[in-house]
């Protein structure tokens, strides 16, 4: 067995096909920024890809990067799964990656001030009025109320693919609580171990102070003219999917970590409760959704939130990060909308483009999309987290079926795109070397100023073969994201 | 850095019940023995004294050993169980895991997972006696990982305080229950009569040896009363525990300034000074058991002002 594995090179299994392959070009060179860790992989015998696989695996566990997963009573920690072979993106590629979504986030930003004011994207016809208010994650209560800085949204996640062509385009934007970044750092930190030369060699951009930028960011939000403004990270709790994240990034900014019942309210000011007292609390980066803040003003039957949370917010006693109701602008019906947002508000042509998007409202469009279903990649669109979808090509017929109800019970409720040929990257199995279906998250701060991109990011990877589902809660791993620096 | 209360509180259960666990395996591997050896002590009136040392009611009738034993062990219904008290520690852990070093962590989380384990094990069945210590040597090793992995801050101290209210309340009633059982022992005199039961008292503290060193292996009463009670150098006594309550306090008192402190640390205070100016002649003439309810009602108030001043105070209390 293991002579066997020894003498068989690595790229035995590796087939291209139509989608663009990160390591190879079409006619099976190896792109120049995957040269050297080509030559590595060749030349990795099985004992020294063990040895690096499990003090990788190792270095995981003991820091206990676990995520949890819905649905299953067992309950529930699993390791993320990563990947050991990096994923390169050259400078060029992430000067455009970079322009596109500093345009992109400014313009999404303006669009939620202005449907939370004025509305005259609304009354130029631009976005339908009623697209805006029947969506889910619309809040009347943000109607008229003035943000520091007028940020909306200073923490942002947005899912980039790669189409055949090579081009990077936009298939989801994260405006609430988008997550994972504390898996961009642990495996950064991980290759560094494992792999110490290649990666000096390499010419890596750093990520690692994402934690200070994001702290600088949410004390920048601060309502008070203070020199030191307490800032603090409120997570639903233990059970949260997340909560190995929320515990890493309060760690990594030095705040405190807290639950809903750590706060209180009074006279519309937030308090937490410590040993030594109630303490004031200036800003909240909140990972609790929008219907659980607030049990007076949303969902009543929250128990993660704090009572009287959302007046102390409008009366500009707190800022939340992100804002309240920034869901309208992820919302995947309002996204076939923003490069005409883009244009209202910046004059300017999108840089990075969406992926092709079908509105079901439209009767002619509804009743094309529903004869090919089995072609179509269909979301529901409040949904994240690949739950809520449906892959035509990977679909049965009573899911479709089931699909075409729900499409005509409530078109607004869903959107339709082509099955896109992802982009694949070469992952490390016991076999050898495959290629497998990624996108790609880059991190995102908004202090009202500036736009910062993380030069980085988290390349997620749909590990099953054959899958396009990259979402860790449906079998996905990550892998490092290098970004060149020259 | 500002502790949580939330935080605080956790970590002082978590410690409460690993104490706990503790001390409720050391007394049910005593008790197993000392049911091998004939006693004057009828089994079900053993049984029933063991089960008030440790809170339970008494039960009715004939006892049935296997049962009970397993039950107090193992059964999660039962909330004094050892695998409960293991399983509350761990649960309380679980919610503090970025504030408790990770050694912490997986230690009570493998002892939860090993206790489990060892339910249907013959180990257990066998040889309880091993199993007794293995769970005696968990606790020990959590205790030790406690002290020598996580800064001796605000909530190393609040571990601290758990540990030493809980050890304070379980010795006062295990000397309360053990006298009033044998009560017509002549207090001033070597034990003649039930002399395995009196050892057994020293052991459920892990005094034996620590006594024979101070009095030799002359036992009386009214030494082991002083000695459980009274000395301030030996860890399993309500003295040193009450020692190491006051200073706690005092230190979360001075890191946290609160102006709340002020009555626990006198409450902590009163106690620490009544066992430290206290005779074992004068407590044994004017009533131990008065002594030894007192005490556990002093610690059970120093309770309620721990949670008062540090837990769920009023919502007027602000910091800067």
């Amino acid at each position: 067995m293991t002579a066997e594995f020894a003498s068989k090179p690595m790229f035995d299994h590796y087939q291209l096909d139509e989608a663009y392959d990160e390591m190879f070009s079409p006619d099976g060179g190896v792109r120049p920024q995957y040269a050297s860790i080509h030559r590595l992989l060749e030349g990795l015998t099985e004992e020294e890809f063990r040895r690096r696989k499990d003090a990788a695996d190792l270095t995981f566990l003991n820091q206990g990067i676990t995520f949890t997963v819905y649905g299953n009573d067992e309950g529930t920690e699993r390791i993320f799964p990563y990947d050991l072979i990096p994923r390169v993106i050259t400078r060029d590629e992430w000067d455009t990656i970079e322009r596109g979504l500093i345009q992109r986030i400014t313009a999404l930003n303006l669009f939620l001030k202005d449907i939370y004011h004025d509305g005259h994207i609304l009354n130029d016809g631009v976005v339908p009025r009623d697209l805006v208010f029947t969506c889910r994650h619309y809040r009347r209560q943000m109607r008229g109320v003035n943000v520091p800085n007028d940020v909306y949204t200073a923490v942002v996640g947005t899912d980039l693919v790669r189409l055949p062509s090579g081009e990077f385009v936009v298939l989801e934007d994260n405006l609430r609580v988008p997550s994972g970044v504390s898996y961009m750092l642990s495996n950064r930190n991980l290759m560094k171990y494992v792999f110490p030369r290649i990666f000096g060699a390499y010419g890596v951009r750093q990520i690692d102070d994402y934690g200070q930028r994001l702290l600088e960011t949410l004390r920048g939000l601060a309502p008070r003219r203070r020199d030191e403004p307490t800032i603090v990270l409120l997570t639903p709790g233990v059970y949260n999917s997340a909560y190995f994240e929320h515990t890493f990034l309060a760690r990594q900014m030095g705040i405190q970590l807290v639950e809903g019942r750590d706060l209180l309210v009074h006279d519309n000011i937030v308090y937490m409760r410590t040993t030594a007292g109630l303490k004031r609390v200036d800003v909240i980066y909140r990972r609790v959704d929008d219907d659980f803040l607030d049990p007076l003003a949303f969902r009543s039957d929250s128990i993660l939130g704090v009572a009287g949370l959302l007046n102390a917010y409008r009366a500009g006693n707190v800022t939340l990060g992100n804002a309240i109701g920034t869901g309208i602008a992820d919302d995947k019906a309002i996204y076939s909308y923003v490069p005409d947002i883009i244009r209202y508000y910046l004059n300017e042509d999108i840089i990075l483009n969406n992926v092709e998007t079908y509105r079901l409202t439209d009767d002619t469009v509804r009743a094309h999309v529903l004869q090919q279903l089995d072609r179509l990649v269909v979301k529901a669109v409040g949904e994240s987290g690949g739950y809520g979808m449906l892959i035509g090509p990977h679909s049965t017929a009573e899911e479709r079926v089931e699909f075409a109800r729900r499409i005509e019970a409530d078109p607004r409720n869903y959107i339709a795109q082509p099955t896109l040929a992802l982009s694949r990257a070469p992952c490390l199995f016991d076999s050898g070397v495959e290629p497998r279906s990624v996108d790609l998250r880059p991190y995102i701060l908004f202090d009202g100023q500036k736009v910062t991109i993380c030069p980085g990011g988290l390349t997620r990877v749909a590990l099953r073969r054959g899958s396009l589902v990259v979402n860790s809660s449906q079998g996905g791993g990550s892998k490092d994201t290098w970004v060149l620096n020259a | 850095m500002l502790m949580l209360s939330r935080v605080s509180e956790t970590l002082y259960w978590m410690s409460r019940y690993m104490e706990r666990a503790e001390h409720t395996a050391r007394l049910l591997d005593l008790q197993v023995h000392l049911l091998l050896d004939q006693t004057a002590l009828d089994p079900d009136q053993r049984w029933n004294m063991m089960l008030n040392a440790i809170g339970l009611a008494p039960v009715d009738g004939a006892h049935d050993a296997l049962s009970l034993t397993h039950w107090l062990t193992f059964d999660t219904l039962n909330d004094a169980s050892v695998l409960s008290c293991i399983s509350s520690a761990r649960e309380n852990a679980r919610h503090v895991r970025e504030q408790i070093s990770s050694e912490m962590w997986e230690q009570v989380n493998s002892m939860f997972f090993e206790v489990k384990r060892l339910e249907n094990s013959a180990l257990w069945n066998d040889q309880p006696h091993r199993f007794f210590r293995m769970v005696k040597e968990g606790a020990h090793l959590f205790q030790g990982i406690t002290d020598s992995t996580m800064t001796n801050g605000e909530g190393w101290n609040f571990i601290q305080v758990g540990r030493y209210i809980e050890r304070a309340s379980l010795i006062a009633r295990l000397l309360d229950v053990h006298f009033r059982a044998f009560q017509l022992t002549p207090l001033h005199d070597p034990i003649r009569e039930n002399f395995l039961e009196w050892v057994s008292l020293l052991k459920s503290c892990t005094a034996y040896e620590a006594y024979c060193k101070v009095y030799t292996a002359d036992l009386r009463p009214d030494r082991i009363a002083e000695y459980l009670l009274l000395n301030s150098d030996f860890p399993h006594t309500v003295r040193y525990s009450v020692d190491h309550l006051y200073s706690c306090l005092q230190a979360i008192a001075r890191t946290t300034e609160s102006k709340r402190a002020k009555h626990v640390n006198r409450l902590a205070g009163k106690l620490n000074a009544m066992l430290d100016y206290s005779s074992v002649d004068e407590i044994m003439t004017s009533g131990l058991h008065q002594i030894l309810q007192e005490v556990q009602a002093q610690c059970a108030q120093i309770h309620s002002a721990i949670s008062s001043a540090y837990i769920v105070y009023p919502a007027d209390d602000f910091v800067s």
